[in-house]
């Protein structure tokens, strides 16, 4: 693995490497010095495109518990805003030293696009392109998942997956970069996945998912999920004709109280269902203000599984690869790259 | 002016079919057939005879390319008269129809006349510039068609290329107005609300890939509309860049009822699929979109059996910075010239879909028929003008855009193993191209001619 751009083109054995070492990272955390020497002297650059707080503190946390240097660019306010292209913003910050670009774009593809150019030599990590992928939220979803998922089975953490697991992910699919990425990684881990949005919120194509669709929450509910993923729904959605009025939205698609209800009746009070929800969220929309709640007892849990997840993502990239592996080709032009060949 | 030169080649095969000897003479076809050699022989006493083996190749009329983009004016860095038609002549094309947008945009007859006239002075290819159907290609008001037809450029083809002329009414009008004229009007079918922001091919790929999709309805929405249009109104109109299955569709539907519509086709729908997407590289990034699989057979179906009438390139030279970008920033667009005759060779001729004499229809006699032109797209025949070119179907080498004549570098073909090469193209019995490289226009510019961009003058020809 020389870069993290996407969970489709993750494999299992890299999935499970990454959730392990978060595991032991994760550690790190409860120790009284919560550093390790692991990227002493490698630099680690920030790159964000796009406004996100939680994201960038989370990777700037996790790079400084490996003891890397970290640089923060941000996109806006910036040489970028000037118009300088994203090929010259990178290859300034190389020649600066860096040895990993952690990069938030606005633009599906970008990541990949920085991997493939031949601009730089880095590491590149996605932290959210466009509506394309977010890997790492996804990763640190599923560690949440996985903790659960082996405390209700009592198998060990270590090696283990989410097989059988059912999970619900809600909302506009169709914009999420964290529905698809959540998509591909809990499929490569073996859980069932279904897809619960107004129609008009998933993607044309949708059918070739490895998933199940239902537009009715009420019976995606009936398929009993071990775990319910709520994704935020965006205030600019309402003007592209979606759904006719948030209060419709809410009634048909939004956890209310009731839903949570039936969600709960099934652990039997022994466990709290897994709700979990990437933030910021909408409360009383997607939301009820008492489901709410009870997600944000998971979001401390949901913080630091982050940063742990981070530091296994980087220190897995970075450590001891220095040059190791020859670079991923870059788009070679052969023929076979073309579906449709010359000779039919 | 130099002395009157005449070429002799031998042994080619026109069309493909029965070699023969054809003799170029004074710009015509002089003679073909056995008395080209006797003809020749008579000749060479006091001209200056060029012989060509041609056996082996393949002899056909120059094609002629309904849908070119030049840039100039407004955007000469990413191509100019002069290097689109050098890149015209050696993908063997005689004759290419220059799009309105540039900037300012072909929409005066001004603007068209200047095009014009640059292309007279290049000498590589005859341009023809298209006119635009609507002011500024706004969509708001009708450009100034009957201005742009009477100009010294006698425009014939309008178009709003790159923009959809979408409000049925003015389209209905453009539709009527240019029946004063014999004109015809080429839509880009692209309904732009069903489209705002669209990226690529809307289906499983952009699903995966988190961009927004292109609905083949957009596109067929438009034509289907049109083809009625034109049905009422009884004008002629021509789709640009078919894509999609369903658009084939319509279109046999409205032949079928007799409507005067015809349809192109561009080598990279014939060949390339939304599949290559998945790199997010731009130079895969064209409008309309890469489609699937099952849309480019049914297009390579068409353009056999005729629902699909011309193949045109689209070619859209862009710089550098253009495709270095986030996809979504990226222009839209592909350079084709150059590439042209091998990827129709490829994906139509070797996979036994079309001969040589189809092959001839789509690129050179149909577009040449639809836009009336007298000198193009000619048979091969005594006293016919000599636009012909010379093809080495054999040859096969993989695709290389530094060594293209057009500015652009944003071919999708890269890499990519062609057959098939342009190895003579004759623009009015003048040897624009021999050896398979650019040799004197007909205004006497050779490759290393500089053009003075303030005067359009060309200095250093070896006249």
């Amino acid at each position: 693995m020389r870069h993290l751009l996407s969970t489709s083109a993750l494999s299992r054995e890299d999935a499970l490497n990454i959730l392990d070492t978060a595991e032991e990272m994760s550690g790190v955390a409860t120790r009284h010095v919560k550093k390790l020497p692991t990227l002493r002297g490698r630099t680690v650059v920030n790159l964000f495109f796009e406004d996100s707080t939680r994201t960038r503190i989370s990777f700037e946390a996790a790079s400084k518990r490996l003891s890397a240097d970290v640089m923060n660019f941000s996109g806006k306010g910036s040489s970028v805003s000037k118009g300088e292209s994203l090929k010259d913003t990178v290859q300034t910050l190389e020649s600066i030293g860096a040895d990993a670009v952690v990069m938030r774009h606005w633009a599906s593809g970008a990541a990949a696009q920085l991997a493939d150019s031949g601009w730089t030599d880095c590491a590149v990590i996605n932290a959210g392109d466009g509506t394309h992928e977010h890997p790492t939220q996804a990763l640190l979803d599923a560690l949440t998942l996985r903790r659960g998922w082996a405390d209700r089975s009592g198998e060990a953490l270590r090696g283990s997956d989410l097989a059988g697991m059912k999970v619900l992910i809600v909302g506009d699919i169709l914009h999420s970069r964290v529905a698809r990425s959540n998509v591909w990684l809990l499929r490569t881990l073996g859980a069932e996945v279904g897809l619960v949005a107004p129609p008009t919120l998933l993607p044309v194509g949708v059918e070739t998912w490895p998933v199940t669709v239902h537009y009715s929450f009420d019976e995606a509910l009936d398929t009993a999920p071990d775990a319910v993923m709520m994704l935020r729904v965006q205030a600019e959605r309402m003007g592209g004709s979606f759904f006719p009025t948030v209060a419709e939205y809410t009634r048909r698609w939004g956890l209310t109280d009731e839903r949570m209800a039936r969600l709960e009746a099934r652990f039997d009070g022994v466990s709290t269902p897994m709700v979990l929800h990437p933030g910021p969220m909408n409360r009383g929309v997607e939301i009820s203000s008492a489901a709410a709640d009870s997600v944000q007892n998971r979001v401390l849990d949901q913080v630091a599984n982050g940063v742990s997840v981070r530091m296994a993502v980087l220190h897995l990239l970075l450590s001891g690869s220095r040059a190791a592996e020859p670079a991923a080709p870059s788009l070679p032009h052969s023929a076979d790259r073309f579906s449709t060949g010359s000779s039919a | 002016m130099r002395a009157a030169q005449a070429t002799l080649i031998t042994s080619a095969s026109p069309y493909g079919e029965e070699p023969a000897d054809v003799l170029i003479a004074e710009g015509r076809l002089a003679a073909v057939g056995p008395e080209a050699r006797e003809r020749a022989e008579h000749l060479s006493a006091d001209a200056d005879l060029r012989h060509i083996d041609g056996t082996g190749h393949i002899l056909l009329p120059g094609m002629v390319d309904l849908h070119t983009h030049l840039r100039e004016p407004g955007r000469e860095d990413a191509e100019t008269v002069e290097t689109g038609t050098r890149a015209a002549a050696r993908g063997g094309f005689t004759a290419v129809h220059a799009m309105a947008n540039s900037s300012p945009v072909a929409d005066t007859a001004g603007v068209v006349e200047q095009v014009h006239r640059l292309g007279v002075e290049s000498g590589w290819a005859e341009v023809y510039p298209v006119g635009a159907v609507t002011a500024g290609l706004a969509g708001e008001q009708l450009a100034e068609l009957g201005a742009m037809a009477e100009s010294a450029a006698a425009v014939r083809m309008f178009s709003d290329d790159g923009m959809c002329v979408h409000n049925p009414v003015l389209m209905r009008r453009a539709l009527e107005y240019v029946k004063a004229f014999d004109g015809f009007i080429a839509q880009h079918a692209q309904e732009p609300l069903l489209t705002a922001d669209a990226q690529m091919n809307e289906g499983e790929v952009s699903a995966m890939l988190g961009l927004p999709g292109w609905p083949a309805v957009a596109e067929e929405a438009i034509i289907a509309r049109d083809v009625l249009l034109a049905d009422h109104v009884g004008s002629r109109l021509h789709i640009c860049h078919v894509s999609t299955r369903g658009s084939v569709e319509i279109i046999r539907w409205a032949k079928s009822r007799g409507i005067d519509v015809t349809a192109e086709v561009t080598p990279h729908h014939l060949i390339l699929t939304d599949e290559l997407v998945r790199s997010y590289d731009p130079v895969y990034k064209v409008n309309p979109p890469l489609r699937t699989e099952a849309d480019v057979h049914a297009l390579r179906e068409a353009l056999a059996e005729g629902v699909i009438d011309v193949v045109g390139t689209d070619h859209a030279p862009h710089p550098a910075q253009a495709k270095q970008c986030e996809w979504s920033q990226a222009s839209m667009g592909m350079t084709g010239l150059e590439t042209a005759l091998s990827v129709v060779q490829s994906t139509m001729v070797e996979t036994g879909l079309i001969d040589w004499r189809r092959f001839a229809e789509v690129t050179s006699t149909t577009p040449a028929r639809i836009y009336r032109h007298e000198a193009q797209g000619r048979p091969i025949a005594v006293g016919e003008p000599a636009n012909v070119i010379l093809v080495d179907p054999s040859a096969s080498a993989p695709v290389r855009p530094e060594s293209h004549q057009s500015k652009g570098r944003n071919s999708p073909f890269r890499g990519m193993e062609l057959p098939g090469s342009v190895r003579a193209t004759f623009s009015a019995g003048q040897p624009v191209v021999l050896d398979g490289a650019l040799a004197v226009s007909r205004t006497g510019r050779t490759a290393e001619t500089m053009v003075d961009r303030t005067t359009g003058e060309g200095t250093g020809g070896t006249v």
